[in-house]
C-alpha cells in the first residue's frame, strides 16, 4: 500500500509537584526571599546550588551559606533558537556561573545580544524575577555585570515560611506512528472493517493486530484476515466510580474482554445498551459503530459493544481465555 | 546452589514510612531507606561495592533514568550503578539482579533499593498515558484484574466475601508494622464489605493505596555474612519468569510464568512440601482476591482450594499455619517500584527474627514474591535462617 | 570467572523508522541472531533487554517488545531502563553464576518521534536544572568549550575525529553519516552549538541491536571464532556538572583499569562517543595509543541509536574479532550527561 504513513501527535504533560526536603527547600526559600544560598562541604568549600549529600563523600550537608549575586562565567554556549520553557524567549547563552563566595558553578541563562558578547571569565550579575515563588526560575537569568555590581551576599532568611514543595511542569511532544500491522487495521477501520493478523505457526488470530506473534516469536503473516464485528464477552469489569480523566464515561459502566468470532484472544471494549447487572460471561455482542460520516482511521469508530440476544457462548475452562486453536467462527 | 554460584545473604533491610506523600526530596527518601539498611548491616557507604536500583515507569516522577541523577547521593562516584525496570515485579527482580552480583563472585557487598515517589504525579495518569488511534476504557489496574478475579470466583464458586476477609487480615497485620501506609485500627469486616464497589467485584477497601516510599537491602557474600554480628537471611533461591500477556489459551488465573517461577525457586531452595516447610509468605497482593489465587498458583493450596485456606484463617498471623503478608502487604502500602522489594525484605526480616511486632514465631524459611504487567512478570526468592 | 563470549550480533539503524513499531523491527533482528547460532528462544538460558519509556513516550514500553522473543512458554527474563550494554552486563553476570550457558540481549530506541535533545533534559537534576530545559547538545557544548579553552584538545583535532568517523562510516552499511569530509571542510562548518559543529554532533537514528552470549565450550560450539569478554566493568561519575572535571572521564578510566584495557595492545576501540569531544576524552581515559584504530564502524557520531549505541559498540567490536579482522578490542557504552557513566569491555579472539 503506497499510503502515507499514519501519524498522530502525542503530548505528555503533567504539573509534577516535588517535595523538597530541608536543603533544597532552604535554597528555594532563599530565592523567593531574594537571597542565593550555597552549602558548606566538609573541606570548607561551598557548593551552589546546594545539595543535601556531598557528591564525593556522601555525607549529609546542612550548613547554608549566603553567596553573592555576581559571579564569573566558567563556560558557555549560544542558544540561537530558544525552546519553550527555557529562561529566555530570544536567543541567549547557556552558562555555568560561579557566584562569588561559591566554589562550584550553577547552570543558567545569560541574556546578551550575540555570542560575540560572551567569553569565559566574564562577570555577570543575577536578575531576579519580580514575582517569586521558590523556584529555580525565580532567577530570571543573568546579565553582564555592571561596573557597580557588588552583589554582596544577603543573609539566610529567618522567620519566613519555608518552601516545602515546588512545581516543575513537564510537557513533551511526540509524533506517534502505529507500525505496519496496526496501520492496516486503522485504515480498514475507516471502512467499517475489522482486521486481525495471524501467527505463522499456530494460526492464532490477534485483534487488534500486533505485527508479531508472541507464541512463535516471529512476524505475523503479511496478509491480514477480516473478522465480523460480532463476538462474545469472556469476562468483564464494572466500574462504579467516576474517573476524573473520563467525564464522558458515566458509572456504572462495563469494560469487557471481547473475543470476536474468528479471533483467538480478546481486547477490552465498552459495554453498551445493557444494564451492568445483565452482563454475563459468555454473552454474545456486536459492535456499535459511529455513523458513517464520522468514521476515521481509529479504533474509536466503535463506540461500544451491545448484546445481540443470541444464546451465550459456552465456556468450559474459566481459567483460560480466548481460543487456542485456529478459530473458524462461533 | 549450583556450581559456580556463591552464597549470598541479606544483612540489612531499611525502609521509609510509606505514606501518600514522602515529605522530603527524592534523594532524601532513598537515603533514609539506605541508611536504615546500612545501620542494620553495620556497614558504611564506603563498604558498598555497587548499587542496583529498581523502580517502575519514570513518568511517575518525571525524571528520565533517575539513577543518573541519584548516583552521587547513593555514593556511586567511582562505583557501578544499574537500574532495573520490570513493571510491578521490579522490586523483586531488582533484588534478584543484586543477588546475582554476589552469587557471581563479582562483588562482596551490594546495596539494592526499590522506590517510587508517585505523589509527584498521579498514579492513574501515569498508568494510563494516552495512546493515539486507540480506545481506552480507563479502567486502570483494578479494571484490568477484576475480570480475572470474576473468572476465579466463577471457577471456584468461592463465597463472595473471601476478598473482604483478605483485606481485613492484611490491614490488621499492618497495625503491627510501623512502616505500613494504611493503619486502620477501627476497620471492621462490615466496613470492608460496605465500602464502595470500585471495579466490581473489587471494593475500595480491597484495593491497594498509592504510596511514596523506598525499601533498601544490603546483600553480602558468605564471607561478609559470616563476619556480621547479628542475624542474616541466607538467599536459598531466586527466580524470574516472564510470558506474553495475551494469547489464545492463556491461563489468566494461574499464569504459566507464575507456576514456572515458583517451581524453579522452590527446587533451588530444596522445598518439597511448600505449605509445611515455609513459615511466612510475603506475596504481592494488590487486590484482595489475589491472595487465594496466588496461594493456588504458587502451590500452597490445591487448585480451586485457595479460598478455603483464606476462610480457615490459615494465612493470618493469629493462629494460621502459613501467615501471608504479616507486614500488611501491598494492600497496606504500595509504592509501586518498591513493593516487590518490600516483599523480599519483609521475608528476610522474618527469618532474621527482626520483624518486630509482626514477627512469625520461630520463622526459619520465608518467601518473597512479586508480579507485574498483565500478570506476566514474576520474581521470587526463598530466604532461610540457616545456610 | 567463566569465559563468556559474544557469538552473534545483529543491528539495524536508520534515520527514521516510521512504518514499523519497535517490536516489528526488532523481531527480524532477534531471529537473525538466534538463527546465526541455531538457538531457539526456549533453548536460551536468560534474556535481558534495555530501552527507555521516556524515549518512547509510553510507560512500560518494553512490554510489547518482549512478545518478540516468543515468551510462550515462559522465559527467564529481565529488563534495564538503560542502554543495552547494561543489559549485556546483567546477562554476563547471570552467566557467571553458572546456572545458564546462553543469553539473549537486545535493546532499541526511536529518537525520531520526540525531540531527543529535550527528552534528555529530563535526566538532569529535577529541582535545579531540568526546569530550565537545557538541551543535551548545549550541555555537551559547554563541556567542549572547557576542553578547548584548557588546551586538552584543539578544534583541528575535533575536526579530524569527525572526519575519520565519516571516512570509516563509508564502509558501514548501518551508518547514517557516511559522506566523506576533510577536517578542513569540517572546520569551515558554522557552529551548530558553539563550539560544536554539525559534524561534531551525533547522527540520530532509530533502530536496535541483538547480541547472543554463550559461556565456555557452548560458545565454541555455536560460533567459529567467539569474541571472548576478557573484562567488563562500569562506573559512574558525579551527576552535578559543577562538581566534575568535565575535561577527563574518571569513570571511564576506572572502568578501563578494572576491565584490563592496559594489559595488552588494543587493535580496535569502538567508543560510545556521540560527540567528537567524547571521543577525545574517552581515548585519553582509556590510554589508547596511535596503534589502535578508533571506531572502525564510524562510531556513534555516524549513527546514534539512543539506548542501543553502547550495545552496538560491543557488537561491532565482537564482529570484527569473529571475522578475524582484530584480535583484541575495547568497546564502551556511556549514559548520562557528558559521559557521566561508562561501561568498558575488553574482547579477544581465542
Amino acid at each position: 500500500m503506497a499510503d502515507e504513513v499514519l501519524r498522530a501527535p502525542l503530548v505528555l504533560e503533567y504539573p509534577f509537584t516535588r517535595t523538597t526536603g530541608a536543603v533544597i527547600g532552604a535554597f528555594l526559600t532563599g530565592l523567593r526571599e531574594g537571597v542565593v544560598l550555597g552549602v558548606r562541604r566538609s573541606d570548607g568549600s561551598v557548593m551552589c546550588p546546594p545539595l543535601e549529600y556531598d557528591p564525593i563523600t556522601s555525607e549529609s550537608l546542612s550548613e547554608l551559606v549566603p553567596v553573592s549575586t555576581t559571579g564569573t562565567v566558567e563556560t558557555w554556549t549560544w542558544n540561537g533558537a530558544p525552546r519553550p520553557q527555557q529562561p529566555f524567549s530570544r536567543p541567549f547563552a547557556w552558562a555555568m556561573i560561579t557566584l562569588d563566595g561559591a566554589d562550584t558553578p550553577l547552570l543558567h541563562g545569560v541574556l546578551v545580544d550575540g555570542p560575540d558578547q560572551m567569553r569565559t571569565g566574564m562577570r555577570v550579575e543575577l536578575e531576579w524575577r519580580p514575582q517569586r515563588e521558590g523556584h529555580i526560575t525565580d532567577i530570571a537569568g543573568f546579565l553582564p555585570a555592571t561596573e557597580s555590581a557588588s552583589g554582596s551576599p544577603g543573609a539566610v532568611p529567618a522567620g519566613v515560611e519555608e518552601v516545602r514543595s515546588v512545581r516543575t511542569p513537564i510537557r513533551m511532544e511526540y509524533t506517534y506512528t502505529p507500525g505496519r500491522a496496526l496501520s492496516q487495521y486503522l485504515r480498514a477501520m475507516k471502512d467499517r472493517r475489522i482486521l486481525g493478523d495471524q501467527c505463522p505457526e499456530t494460526g492464532q488470530v490477534f485483534v487488534p493486530p500486533r505485527g508479531v506473534s508472541s507464541i512463535a516469536g516471529k512476524a505475523t503473516l503479511p496478509d491480514l484476515v477480516e473478522l465480523p464485528d460480532t463476538g462474545y464477552i469472556e469476562s468483564f469489569n464494572i466500574t462504579r466510580v467516576p474517573i476524573k480523566m473520563r467525564p464522558d464515561l458515566t458509572p456504572p459502566y462495563v469494560s469487557a474482554w471481547i473475543v470476536l468470532d474468528g479471533a483467538s484472544v480478546g481486547f477490552m471494549g465498552l459495554g453498551m445498551n445493557v444494564e451492568p447487572e445483565d452482563v454475563r460471561v459468555g454473552m454474545r455482542v456486536r459492535a456499535v459503530w459511529k455513523p458513517d460520516d464520522e468514521l476515521e482511521m481509529s479504533a474509536q469508530n466503535i463506540l461500544g459493544w451491545e448484546p445481540t440476544g443470541e444464546p451465550d457462548e459456552v465456556i468450559d475452562d474459566y481459567s483460560r481465555v480466548g481460543r487456542p486453536q485456529d478459530a473458524g467462527g462461533s | 546452589m549450583t556450581v559456580g554460584s556463591q552464597r549470598a545473604a541479606v544483612l540489612g533491610v531499611g525502609q521509609t514510612k510509606y505514606d501518600t506523600t514522602y515529605p522530603g526530596s527524592m534523594a532524601g527518601m532513598l537515603r533514609e531507606a539506605a541508611t536504615n539498611a546500612l545501620e542494620m548491616s553495620a556497614l558504611g557507604w564506603d563498604d558498598i561495592d555497587a548499587v542496583i536500583m529498581g523502580k517502575a515507569p519514570d513518568f511517575f516522577e518525571g525524571v528520565m533514568m533517575p539513577e543518573v541523577y541519584l548516583a552521587e547521593a547513593l555514593g556511586c562516584v567511582g562505583k557501578p550503578i544499574m537500574r532495573v525496570h520490570t513493571a510491578g515485579s521490579v522490586g523483586g527482580s531488582t533484588a534478584c539482579v543484586a543477588t546475582s552480583m554476589i552469587q557471581s563472585g563479582l562483588h562482596e557487598r551490594v546495596l539494592t533499593i526499590g522506590w517510587e515517589k508517585q505523589s509527584e504525579s498521579n498514579a492513574m495518569w501515569a498508568l494510563s498515558l494516552p495512546q493515539p488511534f486507540a480506545t481506552s476504557v480507563n479502567a486502570g489496574a483494578g479494571g484490568y484484574f477484576s475480570p480475572i478475579i470474576r473468572r476465579y470466583m466463577m471457577m471456584t464458586q468461592a463465597p463472595e466475601l473471601i476478598g473482604c476477609m483478605v483485606a481485613l487480615k492484611d490491614r490488621r497485620h499492618a497495625l503491627a508494622n510501623p512502616y505500613a501506609h494504611l493503619h486502620q485500627p477501627d476497620l471492621t469486616f462490615e466496613q470492608v464489605v460496605e465500602s464502595p464497589m470500585l471495579w466490581d467485584p473489587i471494593r475500595y477497601s480491597e484495593t491497594c493505596p498509592s504510596s511514596d516510599g523506598a525499601c533498601a537491602l544490603v546483600l553480602g557474600s558468605e564471607t561478609v555474612a559470616e563476619a556480621h554480628v547479628g542475624p542474616v537471611a541466607w538467599i536459598k533461591g531466586t527466580a524470574m519468569r516472564s510470558e506474553s500477556g495475551s494469547f489464545g489459551g492463556r491461563n489468566m488465573v494461574s499464569p504459566a510464568a507464575s507456576e514456572a517461577c515458583a517451581n524453579d525457586v522452590f527446587t533451588q531452595a530444596g522445598i518439597h512440601d511448600r505449605r509445611k516447610e515455609i513459615d511466612a509468605v510475603e506475596m504481592y497482593v494488590p487486590f484482595s482476591w489475589y491472595e487465594p489465587m496466588w496461594l493456588e498458583s504458587l502451590g500452597f493450596a490445591e487448585k480451586g482450594e485457595g479460598w478455603r485456606m483464606v476462610e480457615s484463617g490459615a494465612t493470618s498471623i493469629d493462629g494460621g499455619d502459613l501467615p501471608v503478608n504479616c507486614s500488611g502487604g501491598v494492600l497496606s502500602s504500595n509504592p509501586i517500584g518498591a513493593s516487590g522489594m518490600i516483599r523480599f525484605g519483609e521475608a528476610a526480616l522474618q527469618v532474621m527474627g527482626l520483624a518486630g511486632d509482626h514477627q512469625v514465631d520461630g520463622a526459619k524459611t520465608a518467601v518473597g514474591h512479586a508480579y507485574g504487567g498483565a500478570a506476566q512478570y514474576y520474581a521470587m526468592w526463598v530466604v532461610g535462617s540457616e545456610k | 570467572m567463566r569465559d563468556v563470549a559474544v557469538v552473534a550480533f545483529a543491528q539495524r539503524q536508520e534515520p527514521r523508522i516510521d512504518t514499523e513499531s519497535e517490536v516489528e523491527f526488532m523481531v527480524p533482528l532477534m531471529n537473525k541472531a538466534k538463527d546465526a547460532v541455531g538457538l531457539t528462544q526456549q533453548e536460551i538460558g536468560f534474556t535481558c533487554s534495555g530501552s527507555s519509556d521516556f524515549l518512547a513516550g509510553q510507560a512500560f514500553s518494553f512490554v510489547m517488545t518482549i512478545d518478540g522473543t516468543g515468551p510462550v512458554p515462559p522465559i527467564s527474563e529481565s529488563h534495564v531502563e538503560q542502554d543495552g550494554a547494561w543489559a549485556l552486563y546483567e546477562a554476563w553476570v547471570k552467566l557467571q553464576c553458572g546456572e545458564v550457558d546462553t543469553a539473549l540481549v537486545y535493546s532499541y530506541g526511536k529518537s525520531s518521534p520526540g525531540s531527543l535533545r529535550d527528552v534528555l533534559a529530563t535526566q538532569m537534576d529535577p529541582y535545579y536544572v531540568a526546569p530550565l530545559w537545557p538541551d543535551a547538545f548545549a550541555i555537551e557544548a559547554m563541556a567542549a568549550r572547557l576542553l578547548l579553552e584548557r588546551g586538552v584538545v584543539s578544534e583541528q583535532q575535533l575536526a579530524e575525529i569527525a572526519s575519520r568517523s565519516r571516512a570509516h562510516a563509508a564502509s558501514n552499511p548501518h551508518a547514517i553519516r557516511t559522506t566523506p569530509k576533510s577536517a578542513a571542510e569540517i572546520l569551515a562548518e558554522d557552529y551548530a552549538v558553539a563550539p560544536l559543529r554539525p559534524s561534531d554532533l551525533p547522527a540520530s537514528a532509530d533502530g536496535g541491536a541483538v547480541v547472543v552470549l554463550a559461556a565456555g565450550d557452548r560458545a565454541r560450539g555455536l560460533c567459529e571464532r567467539p569474541a571472548w569478554i576478557r573484562g567488563i566493568d562500569h562506573r559512574s561519575d558525579a551527576h552535578t556538572l559543577g562538581v566534575r572535571d568535565l575535561t577527563r572521564s574518571m569513570s571511564a578510566r576506572i572502568a578501563a583499569e578494572k576491565a584490563g584495557v592496559g594489559t595488552d595492545r588494543i587493535d580496535i576501540a569502538e567508543l560510545h562517543a556521540p560527540f567528537s569531544t567524547s571521543e577525545a576524552v574517552l581515548s585519553t581515559a582509556l590510554g589508547l595509543g596511535d596503534d589502535t584504530v578508533i571506531n572502525p564502524s564510524g562510531g556513534a557520531q555516524a549513527a546514534h541509536t539512543m539506548m542501543a549505541s553502547g550495545l552496538i559498540r560491543i557488537g561491532e567490536a565482537a564482529q570484527r574479532i569473529s571475522r578475524g579482522e582484530a584480535d583484541r578490542a575495547v568497546a564502551t557504552a556511556a549514559s548520562g550527561p557528558c559521559l557521566q557513566q561508562n561501561l568498558v569491555a575488553v574482547l579477544e579472539g581465542e
